[in-house]
């Protein structure tokens, strides 16, 4: 499937940027006039991954957080949200519901839960002291036809 | 992310306002226990009329004051919770542990109240 188009964005892990990261991705993909709803889910979803780099990649330090977007022929989208952090011992632990290593930082354990209840598919790559990437892709819906 | 909060006999109501992710939950949260734990109140009603996004970091920062008001007995009601944010509350489960009135049921009551 052709791309469409693409955007790449790269910040630094700081707190203050999780409003700004999801707020550009929902600005991006906004150009395939997408409903409410979907622009919420999507953003919602970055926000989940975008915040697991901070809290959990990057713990005790900042590193750089990179996005890219691309949007395909299909209206499907596919963001990609990736990290040089400290990486995922067990993903498979990691994703499960309410798993979570920070509860005394009141970390519900539902990032993943969220990414994958909001998205079609949420895959993720992670290699311990190299990083993790998450990939997100939800497909949004056709556009009505003008009589 | 700015909030109001304010008291009525044993009601304490937080209004937030704007975004509800982990970096405004961090603000928040210090805020709200110091009062909490300062005035005890019976009821604790959060207020989400206001609120234009919120991820799971909002879950925490709800269960995490639930825990502290339920450890004295108090009881906290979610206020004016849109479909979106349900959506967020449904994946933690959120509506088994605390009463959450929706948008359209305040509208109602306040109306009816009116009349």
């Amino acid at each position: 499937m052709k791309t469409q188009n693409e955007m790449k964005l790269t910040f630094q892990s700081l707190s203050v940027n999780e409003g700004f990261a999801r707020s550009a991705v929902a600005s991006f993909i906004s150009m395939l006039d997408p409903t409410v709803s979907e622009i919420a889910d999507i953003k919602t979803a970055v926000s989940e991954a975008v915040t697991n780099c901070i809290v959990h990649a990057y713990r005790d330090s900042v590193g750089v957080i990179y996005i890219h977007t691309k949007i395909l022929e299909d209206r499907r989208v596919l963001i990609k949200i990736r990290d040089r952090g400290c990486g995922i011992e067990d993903v498979e632990k990691a994703m499960e519901p309410l798993f979570t290593t920070q509860s005394e930082n009141e970390r519900s354990g539902l990032g993943f839960s969220v990414m994958q209840s909001f998205c079609d598919k949420v895959k993720v790559k992670s290699k311990l002291n190299k990083g993790t990437s998450v990939l997100l892709e939800k497909r949004l819906s056709q556009k009505e036809k003008i009589k | 992310m700015l909030s109001k909060i304010s008291f009525d006999e044993n009601t304490m109501t937080v209004n937030f306002m704007g975004d509800i992710d982990h970096h405004s939950s961090r603000q928040i949260r210090g805020e709200v226990d110091k009062l909490i734990l300062e005035k005890m109140p019976k009821h604790l009603i959060f207020d989400f009329k206001e609120v234009s996004f919120m991820d799971s970091s909002g879950i925490g920062l709800i269960m995490g004051r639930y825990k502290l008001i339920n450890e004295y007995g108090g009881g906290l009601e979610l206020l004016n919770v849109s479909p979106y944010l349900k959506k967020v509350m449904k994946i933690a489960g959120l509506e088994s542990i605390v009463k959450i009135s929706n948008a359209e049921q305040i509208t109602t009551s306040q109306s009816e109240g009116l009349n």
